[in-house]
């Protein structure tokens, strides 16, 4: 974890001298915002086993309280941050205590309803929301009179908050409300059997994952000043499974990993292909579930197995000429 | 000046009478698409308890497909519908084959997943072969409306309904009659136990996916002449008939039924009657209702859920 964080702070340095790869730190920051997402739907997916396909709207709502407030209302964005974060927790709460408490994956349609209903929320309240035009001139933020007005300065802000968000949830993964999700995810039967609390250790996992998605809502809102409802429908709840897919689900550096690869996939890479690009995800959600249901995380296990299983054909073969 | 009162208040009581009806029609005739989506999804979710996202694609595929044979080769209705299935059954069949067969770890999370990648797959496919703008098809009888008590019914409308009987029927008759459907009806209660008396479960799980492909593809040939039909069309097609599903009961295929035309009734009337823009917010409603009021839905059976994985 110190050697990633050294690589993060060292790589503004570099990125700065070449100007082929300047931009990428913008990128960047695009990554840690989703990678924000994914960590928390990680706990979730990872770890409690269940399907969310709402999380682009907790990203929205952080966003859209962000953004209306100070634009509207003129409130200062440190207070919209925390808010928007509370805000999205209830609203978590609300289907997930519902929904969770039911064996199966009910929570997985409850968020898909949800995620529609949001986006179509979005567009039509068109004098909250500014409708499907978007909402612009959101204010960026400030530390102590240090606005962090480039994209350097948020890279730093934005890594930072993902490390510390890192940081906290392997913690809590390594303490005993991580080995409970994991033993839900394991058999939810076995998990009950021994004392474990199913219904809420997954409604925790599903409300602080809203949270997590709310406050990387609002720091995507402050960073690029325009939001429209086209960046928090359906296909960026499926696009932020794909993340989580392609890093690994079961690991919290898959995860940032997966965001990190998908964010330049899309804001970078996949516009020499432009219509292609609903296809190639699709190829890629079906490549990793069939050859990598681990993720990419589990690449160098899986490359050491299929070596070995080849070196044990070679050596059987041998044995018996 | 009374009287004229009075005639003009009857006459606007007629008209929103015949509005009322207007809607139910239009409900009706989009209800039973949802239908034929939701009996698409009960069939793959009886056999292997997880939820074909691609079902929308499939309908998406039908329209299309019909469209390519009608107008672009000029083949008659009763030649292109057939071949129409046929090709759709088959991207029902390939999909197995390739997204759930190959499948290391089959749960209900991967399979999802996977059938989530093969929706985005066929929609791009479909949008690199038809491009981005929607499609129309020429009904099977004409559009000249029918008039129903003060309603405009097209005739396509009833080709819907009649298409929706048929394949109710034929539904019925196949999972009661043929041994076939008795298998498949056997792995909807007990996969394992069905393995034992030696039905083949990896068969029965392609023979659910070119099931429900082929219903999805006439639902998309019949209402593609009325609503057109584009290569986006799918997602919110299958969020619609997974709405009928919850509402009329995961598994149950009266239920589907039943689920799908309501959730059209309530899309047209909240259209017509309180605003247009939220249409597809009232069947997205029902369906979080339903899910914390009576998660079994209208038909289902609360036993069936707590067996069931998804």
């Amino acid at each position: 974890m110190i050697g990633f964080g050294l690589a993060l702070a060292v790589f503004p340095l570099f990125a700065q001298k070449v100007s082929f790869v300047q931009h990428y730190l913008d990128v960047m920051v695009f990554a840690g915002i989703f990678s924000l997402v994914t960590i928390g739907l990680c706990l979730l997916m990872g770890y409690a086993g269940q399907i969310s396909l709402g999380h682009a709207s907790f990203f929205g709502l952080g966003a859209y309280i962000s953004g209306v407030m100070t634009v509207k209302y003129g409130v200062n964005p440190w207070y919209c941050i925390p808010f928007g974060m509370a805000v999205a927790s209830i609203v978590a709460l609300v289907i997930g205590v519902p929904s969770l408490k039911l064996r199966g994956h009910y929570l997985a349609m409850a968020t898909l309803a949800f995620c529609v209903i949001v986006t179509i929320v979005f567009n039509e309240r068109v004098e909250i929301t500014g409708g499907p035009d978007g909402l612009a001139f959101i204010p960026g933020l400030g530390i102590f009179g240090w606005t962090l007005n480039s994209p350097v300065r948020y890279y730093y802000f934005v890594w930072s908050i993902v490390l510390v968000a890192l940081f906290l949830c392997t913690n809590l993964i390594g303490s005993r409300v991580g080995r409970a999700l994991r033993s839900i995810h394991d058999s939810q039967q076995a998990a009950s059997a021994v004392g474990v609390d199913v219904a809420k250790y997954k409604i925790c996992a599903f409300v602080l994952s809203g949270a997590l998605a709310a406050l990387a809502g609002s720091l995507y809102a402050h960073y690029l000043n325009f939001i429209n409802p086209a960046s928090f429908d359906l296909f960026v709840s499926i696009k932020l499974i794909i993340m989580l897919m392609l890093g690994g689900m079961f690991s919290l550096w898959g995860a940032v990993i997966g965001a990190v690869l998908i964010t330049f996939l899309s804001y970078e890479w996949l516009h020499y292909f432009e219509d292609a690009e609903v296809m190639i995800y699709g190829a890629i959600i079906l490549t990793i579930v069939i050859f990598l249901p681990k993720g990419l995380v589990n690449l160098p296990e899986r490359l050491k197995r299929i070596q070995a299983d080849r070196s044990g054909v070679r050596s059987k073969v041998k044995a018996e000429r | 000046m009374a009287g004229r009162l009075l005639s003009f208040r009857s006459m606007e009581e007629i008209s929103l009478g015949s509005q009322l009806l207007q809607f139910t029609v239009t409900g009706i005739t989009i209800g039973s698409v949802y239908a034929m989506v939701a009996i698409g999804f009960n069939i793959i979710y009886n056999v292997t308890e997880a939820i074909n996202f691609a079902q929308g694609e499939f309908v998406m595929l039908g329209g299309l497909v019909m469209v390519f044979f009608r107008v672009a080769l000029g083949l008659p209705v009763f030649l292109a519908l057939p071949l129409t299935v046929v090709v759709v059954t088959l991207v029902g069949i390939i999909l197995d084959r390739l997204a759930i067969k190959p499948l290391s770890e089959p749960s209900v999370l991967t399979m999802v997943i996977a059938t989530i990648g093969a929706s985005f797959f066929i929609r791009g496919a479909a949008m690199m072969i038809w491009g981005k703008n929607p499609y129309d098809l020429p009904p099977f009888t004409g559009r000249t409306p029918i008039s129903f008590l003060g309603a405009a019914v097209q005739p396509q409308g009833i080709w819907v309904l009649a298409f929706r009987v048929v394949v109710v029927v034929a539904l019925t008759l196949f999972f009661d009659r043929t041994i076939m459907g008795k298998a498949l009806r056997a792995c909807a209660v007990n996969p394992e136990a069905s393995r034992l008396v030696g039905i083949n479960v990896r068969q029965m799980v392609l023979i659910s996916f070119a099931l429900s492909a082929g219903i999805g593809a006439l639902g998309g040939i019949v209402i593609t002449p009325i609503s057109l039909m584009e290569y986006d069309r799918g997602p919110m097609l299958a969020v619609k008939g997974f709405s009928a599903c919850i509402l009329g009961g995961m598994g149950s295929f009266p239920g589907g039924i039943l689920g799908g035309l309501l959730i059209g009734l309530i899309e047209s009337l909240g259209a017509g009657l309180v605003s247009s823009g939220y249409k597809d917010v009232f069947a997205l409603l029902v369906l979080l209702l339903v899910l914390f009021v009576r998660p079994s839905g209208l038909l289902g059976s609360s036993e069936v859920a707590k067996i069931k994985k998804f």
